[in-house]
């Protein structure tokens, strides 16, 4: 009785094990990385996602894939917190749960995304964009006060030139071309340091060669962060996944490798309308 | 300020030196000279120049949150007129028992209106430094309360001028009634003196246009070391990709209501300013159209650099008062077809201009 009191009205009793699930930071000892069970969305009674059910595991590099309307594009604005399901749920790790927070809390948590348009800030040079985009104290007296010190200037410096684009350092953004934007953005997803980056269309407008550093470069990030990739183009989705994810009408039509999910004749129907 | 280019920080040195040179020697040579030389200004000239100087600070409050962070804010005017009101409530109490009735405590329209004590609101401003802090605190306040819930509710755009603009007539609703205490239709007026000087002497004109000049100067430069910080990029960010800086991790509300708050807090400023040297303070300075005015000014001169603001609104001042002392009827025209002209023939107002031949003559 004592001790049931106690529970109810004293302090949370103190476990001193190091596995304690603590709220509001991400925990994927259990597997996925991000969780979408049975997500619903629904505009104007058109379902853009209609039960959709979707596990990412950590590191991993993932490829979605679907006709147009498939819902892939609000599939990442339930994710980022853009827009709210009509129902399901949504978590990062296992303690996360993505329903109950905003965009910049998401953000912050380490899901970050690359537009389909790029967006980037054309009035600000390349290195500006970059230092707005780095892991920080993103509170407005924190940001007043902020003085980039000499590890993160070499940290933006070594992401110019991880994106190629040092020659242009010091330029406004809004001159870049398309594909360079298209790589602007990109690095300024890995200067938040996510955990998981959605990307989506990332090689649009991109010359040949600049798509198959694209490929490099998200290959190189497998493993450290989970990537997701809405890509059209085919051979670039097989150049890059191990896993595709193909979706329709709103819902997981099915995963696999490319070789599995090409060979579908579900698949087949969908696309080529059967 | 390495975004604009070449010609930006000359423009803005320029226009340093220019404000310098207004504000100290033209008080200077006032306080010094005879009346009869020739270097000496008249007190309409004086008193002019210190208005438009308070119109420059309040066109950079504006252009700080229209052209740096694009909000359209039409209800500028409210926080320039609040500032002035909070100046004229001190300068109320200041006259005592010289007012037409010579009540001690009450200003004379209480008198008149036959209340018995002072109102609670009108308490402390007998004192000119709370007076200064209600200056910019009533002003920051407002500003606070009606941004939290306009950017908290994501309200943009055309819908967010358009709430600003019913703010600021709100006000002025308010402020035309007997029993809000602020002496209705008729405002503050027949002030005497501001610590201790005569109100109307020229030693007192010619230091206001000094305190108008190094207000904005240093406002200005406040202002230029602002936008230059990483609020200052987040904030221009939040111009041209609000939804992206969101997805930066960004809170866009508390940097919009952050900016906000600032400019209208520059604004009370500059209302304060006004108000000891026009001598009068009522609640026409609230009406819808002198908000609008402010953006116009913002936009001939060419907004999202600072310094455009100041030569708008000195520009667009000087002109009015030459036109409306010329021809009264048509100073509304042409200020409607100088703003229609800019905007599609200069969309970078005047200092575009410049610096776009600034730029030629280098090259």
């Amino acid at each position: 009785m004592n001790i049931f009191a106690e529970n109810l009205f004293g302090e949370v009793p103190k476990v001193s094990s190091g596995n304690l699930v603590v709220e509001g930071e991400l925990d994927t000892r259990h597997g996925p990385i991000l969780y979408l069970e049975d997500v619903s969305v629904s505009f104007d009674g058109f379902k853009a996602l209609n039960h959709m059910s979707l596990y990412i595991d950590a590191g991993e590099l993932r490829c979605m894939i679907g006709p147009n309307g498939a819902g892939k594009t609000t599939l990442m604005d339930v994710i980022t917190g853009k827009t709210r399901p009509d129902t399901g749920t949504v978590f990062f790790g296992q303690t996360i749960d993505l329903l109950q927070i905003d965009e910049p809390a998401i953000a912050q948590a380490g899901i970050c995304r690359k537009f389909q348009k790029p967006s980037v800030f054309d009035a600000l040079t390349v290195f500006e964009n970059l230092e707005l985009a780095l892991k920080a104290d993103k509170r407005t007296w924190q940001t007043l006060f902020y003085r980039l010190n000499g590890e993160q200037r070499d940290r933006i410096d070594q992401i110019i030139e991880t994106i190629g684009l040092t020659a242009c350092n010091h330029q406004r953004a809004g001159i870049l071309s398309h594909g360079q934007k298209q790589w602007l953005e990109i690095g300024m997803l890995l200067m938040q340091e996510p955990k998981v980056m959605l990307v989506d269309e990332p090689i649009a407008g991109m010359t040949h060669q600049e798509i198959e550093r694209t490929a490099e470069l998200l290959l190189s990030l497998q493993g450290q962060r989970s990537i997701v990739v809405v890509e059209h183009d085919m051979e670039f989705v097989r150049s890059i996944a191990s896993k595709v994810t193909v979706l329709h009408e709103g819902s997981v039509l099915t995963e696999g490798t490319m070789d599995e999910v090409q060979n579908d004749p579900r698949v087949i129907q969908v696309y080529l309308g059967g | 300020m390495k975004l604009i280019g070449l010609g930006a920080d000359k423009i803005g040195t320029t226009v340093l030196i220019v404000l310098a040179m207004v504000s100290f020697i033209i008080p200077l040579c006032n306080l010094v000279s005879p009346a009869d030389s020739p270097l000496h200004f008249s007190a309409y000239t004086v008193s002019v120049l210190g208005k438009y100087l308070t119109f420059a600070l309040l066109g950079l409050s504006l252009d700080l949150v229209w052209g740096y962070c694009g909000i359209l804010a039409l209800g500028q005017g409210a926080f320039f007129a609040l500032g002035g009101y909070a100046m004229g409530m001190y300068l109320m109490r200041q006259i005592g028992t010289r007012g037409v009735y010579g009540d001690p405590l009450l200003p004379d329209f209480m008198v008149f209106l036959n209340w018995k004590e002072l109102p609670w609101y009108w308490l402390g401003f007998d004192n000119f430094w709370f007076a200064l802090l209600m200056v910019v605190l009533v002003p920051g306040v407002l500003a606070f309360v009606f941004g939290w819930l306009a950017f908290r509710s994501r309200v943009t755009g055309v819908y967010l001028s358009i709430i600003t603009q019913a703010l600021t007539y709100a006000l002025l609703l308010a402020f035309f009634r007997n029993e809000m205490g602020f002496g209705g239709n008729n405002g503050l007026t027949d002030f005497k003196e501001l610590l201790g000087f005569n109100i109307q002497s020229e030693a007192l004109r010619a230091l206001l246009l000094m305190i108008s000049g190094v207000t904005l100067i240093a406002v200005f430069i406040l202002c230029r070391w602002l936008v230059n910080t990483k609020l200052g990029r987040v904030v221009t960010a939040i111009r041209d990709q609000e939804s992206r800086v969101r997805f930066l991790g960004y809170r866009v509300e508390m940097f919009k209501l952050w900016i906000f708050v600032f400019s209208a807090m520059i604004a009370g400023i500059a209302g304060a300013l006004y108000v000891p040297q026009v001598g009068i303070i009522n609640p026409s300075e609230f009406s819808p159209l002198n908000s609008l005015e402010i953006v116009i000014w913002v936009a001939i001169g060419g907004r999202g650099t600072l310094y455009g603001a100041i030569i708008g609104a000195v520009l667009v001042n000087y002109s009015k008062t030459v036109l409306t002392g010329l021809m009264p009827e048509i100073w509304l025209f042409t200020l409607g077809a100088v703003f229609v002209l800019v905007t599609v023939f200069l969309p970078d107002g005047l200092v575009g201009l410049m610096r776009r031949r600034l730029q030629e003559s280098h090259s």
